[in-house]
C-alpha cells in the first residue's frame, strides 16, 4: 500500500471537483447541525426532567372567596377544611407515600407571588385573599400523584388538586416536538447529502476514467482503485461534520449558556460538556455516511 | 500457458456469436498472430484471455488459472502477470513518459525503490530513456507505442497481448515496434498479437491463427498472411 500515492489521488480528486466538494461540506454541515441540535434537545429534556421531576410537588389548593362557585360553593375554605386535609395527609392510608408536605397560607402565598412577579404590573393588583392557601405535597415517588389527586378532588373546600408535573409534561412535549422536527429536517438533509456524495463520486470517477481503465488493465486491486474515491467523500464529509460540531458548540456556548442561562437563571441548561459529547457522534455519523455513500457509488460506477 | 477450450462468446443483443467453438492452445514462449477480417473476433478472444470478459460456454485457462472460476477479487492479481497494448496506446496525457510507466507500478503497490530502478531500465529497453520527461503529446505515434509497451512489460509479465499495436503507425515505425516485440518474445515472453498488417505477418514467419466469423479456419506455424490457404475467402474485406 502506497499511502502517498493514494493521498495524491484524493487531493487531485478534491481539487478537480472543488465546487461539488464544497457543496458536500455545506450539506453535511447543515444536516449534522440539525442532528446535533436534536441530540442536545434530548439531553436538555432529560436534564430538565430529572431536575424538575425531583422537585415537582402536588398542590392541594383550598377555596378562596374569588374561586369559581362551581368548585367552591361555600367561598373561602374554613379552618376545619384545612384541619381535615392535614389529618388526611397524616393518615396511615396516605402518609406512607408522602416524603413531606407543608402549608402555605394567604400571607406566604402573597409574599412568594410578589417575589416571583417582581416588577410585573399584576403584582400591584393582586391581594393576599385572592391567592389560594395551599398544601404542598412532596411525594416519595412523583409518579404516584393520582393517590393525592383522587383523595382530595371533590372534597368540600378544596378548589383543585394539581400535579406540577402536568405543567412540565406540556413543556417537555413541546421540546420533544421541536427535537423530532429537527430530526425530520436532519433526515431529509442527510438523504440529500447521500445523493450529493454519490453524484460527486460518480463525476470524479468519470473525470478519471482513463486512469481507472489503466488501473484495471495493469491489475490494480479493487481496494486500491476504490480507496481514493471513498476517501474523497469521507474527507469532504469530515470537514462538514467538524464544522457542524463547531456550530453546535457555538449554539450551546453563546446562545444557551451566554443568553438563555442568564435570562432563565433557575433552569439547568446543557453546556459545553454536552456539546463535546455530541461532537464525536456527529463526526462518526458523517464519516460512516460518506464512506457508505461513496463506496456504493464507486462500486456501481465500476460495474458499468 | 494459454488454453482456449471450445469457447463460445455471444454478446447480449448481438445477432450471432462473436466467437464460436474456438479451441486453441498456446505454449510458453510462442509468438502467435491472430488475423482475420474486421469483426471476426480477434479482440473478443484477447479480452477473454485478459479476463475482461467471460465466455458463455467453454473454458479459458491462462497461466494455470481457470479464468471462469477465478473470483473477481483475484482478477487484478492475475492481470499483473499479463501485459497488454492497444492500437490507441492508452497513455495518460498529463503524465510524463516516466510517470506513465511508474503509474502502473504505483497502482499495484510497488515500492518507490522498485519503481525508481525499474522505470529507467524499461525505458532504456524500449529506447526512450532520453524522452523520460516528455508528455505523450510531445511524442510520435511510434514513441507513444513504445511507452505503452514499456508499461506493459515493466512488471515482467509472462504473456504480452497486443491488439493491433501497429494499427496507427506507418510501415517503417511499425517495423521498429515489431523488432521491439520480437525482442520481448526472445526474452521468453509469450506474445499474442492481433493484426491486419500483412507485411509484418509475412516477414516474421510465425504461427498464424486465422479467424473468420468467430471461428478458427486455419492455424499454422512458420507461415505468412498470404500463404494461409483458408485466408483467401476472408481477405477481401480487409484494409
Ligand atoms: N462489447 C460488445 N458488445 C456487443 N458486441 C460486441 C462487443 N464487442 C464486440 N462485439 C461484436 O463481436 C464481433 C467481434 O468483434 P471483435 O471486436 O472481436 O472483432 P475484431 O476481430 O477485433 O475486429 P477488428 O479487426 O475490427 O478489431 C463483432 O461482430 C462485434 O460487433
Ligand atoms: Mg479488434
Amino acid at each position: 500500500m502506497r499511502l502517498g500515492f493514494v493521498f495524491g489521488e484524493v487531493g487531485q480528486g478534491l481539487r478537480r471537483n472543488a465546487s461539488m466538494v464544497i457543496s458536500i461540506v455545506l450539506v453535511t454541515l447543515v444536516s449534522l447541525t440539525f442532528v446535533g441540535t436534536a441530540l442536545l434537545l434530548q439531553l436538555q429534556i432529560g436534564q430538565m426532567k430529572s431536575y424538575w421531576y425531583e422537585r415537582a410537588q402536588v398542590a392541594v389548593y383550598l377555596c378562596t372567596d374569588t374561586s369559581p362557585s362551581a368548585s367552591c360553593p361555600q367561598g373561602e375554605a374554613s379552618i376545619d377544611v384545612q384541619k381535615l386535609v392535614e389529618q388526611k395527609l397524616k393518615s396511615d392510608l396516605i402518609s406512607p407515600y408522602i416524603d413531606r408536605f407543608y402549608f402555605e397560607d394567604h400571607k406566604q402565598a402573597y409574599d412568594n407571588f410578589q417575589k416571583q412577579f417582581k416588577g410585573n404590573t399584576i403584582a400591584k393588583y393582586v391581594t393576599p385573599a385572592q391567592l389560594n392557601q395551599t398544601f404542598w405535597v412532596k411525594l416519595k415517588d412523583p409518579t404516584q400523584s393520582p393517590i393525592i389527586t383522587q383523595s382530595f378532588t371533590g372534597v368540600a373546600g378544596v378548589e383543585e388538586v394539581r400535579d406540577q408535573r402536568s405543567y412540565l409534561d406540556q413543556i417537555f412535549a413541546i421540546l420533544n416536538a421541536a427535537s423530532l422536527a429537527s430530526i425530520g429536517v436532519a433526515a431529509l438533509m442527510l438523504f440529500s447529502a447521500t445523493l450529493l456524495i454519490s453524484t460527486t463520486i460518480r463525476l470524479s470517477a468519470l473525470s478519471r476514467r482513463r486512469e481507472l481503465g489503466i488501473m484495471r488493465l495493469v491489475g490494480a486491486s479493487n481496494f486500491y482503485i476504490q480507496l481514493p474515491f471513498i476517501l474523497e467523500g469521507v474527507v469532504a464529509a469530515t470537514i462538514g461534520s467538524i464544522l457542524a460540531s463547531a456550530a453546535v458548540w457555538a449554539v450551546v456556548h453563546f446562545f444557551v449558556r451566554g443568553y438563555l442561562a442568564t435570562v432563565l437563571p433557575f433552569t439547568s441548561f446543557v453546556g459545553d460538556n454536552q456539546a463535546f459529547m455530541v461532537a464525536p457522534v456527529l463526526i462518526g455519523a458523517g464519516i460512516v455516511l460518506a464512506a457508505v455513500a461513496s463506496g456504493v457509488a464507486i462500486r456501481r460506477y465500476l460495474k458499468i | 500457458m494459454i488454453r482456449i477450450d471450445n469457447v463460445t462468446k455471444h454478446y447480449n443483443g448481438a445477432a450471432r456469436a462473436a466467437l464460436e467453438s474456438v479451441t486453441l492452445e498456446i505454449e510458453k514462449g510462442d509468438f502467435v498472430f491472430l488475423v482475420g477480417a474486421s469483426g471476426s473476433g480477434k479482440s473478443s478472444l484477447m479480452r477473454l484471455m485478459l479476463r475482461e470478459d467471460v465466455p458463455n460456454s467453454g473454458s479459458v485457462y491462462v497461466l494455470g488459472e481457470n479464468l471462469k472460476r477465478l473470483p473477481n477479487r483475484r482478477v487484478p492479481y492475475f492481470r499483473r502477470k499479463v501485459g497488454m497494448v492497444f492500437q490507441d496506446f492508452r497513455l495518460l496525457p498529463n503524465k510524463t513518459v516516466a510517470q506513465n510507466v511508474a503509474f502502473s507500478l504505483e497502482v499495484i503497490g510497488k515500492s518507490q525503490g522498485f519503481i525508481q530502478a525499474a522505470v529507467p531500465d524499461v525505458l532504456e529497453l524500449v529506447g526512450l530513456a532520453h524522452k523520460a520527461g516528455n508528455l505523450p503529446g510531445e511524442l510520435s505515434g511510434g514513441e507513444q507505442q513504445r511507452v505503452a509497451l514499456a508499461r506493459a512489460i515493466v512488471n515482467k509479465p509472462a504473456i504480452l497481448l497486443a491488439d493491433e499495436p501497429t494499427g496507427n503507425l506507418d510501415p517503417a515505425t511499425s517495423e521498429d515496434i515489431m523488432r521491439l516485440i520480437e525482442r520481448i518474445n526472445a526474452a521468453g515472453t509469450t506474445v499474442v498479437m492481433a493484426t491486419h498488417d500483412r507485411a509484418i505477418v509475412d516477414r516474421l514467419q510465425k504461427r498464424v491463427v486465422v479467424l473468420s466469423h468467430g471461428q478458427i479456419i486455419s492455424d499454422e506455424r512458420e507461415t505468412g498472411y498470404s500463404f494461409t490457404p483458408a485466408n483467401q475467402n476472408t481477405n477481401e474485406d480487409d484494409n
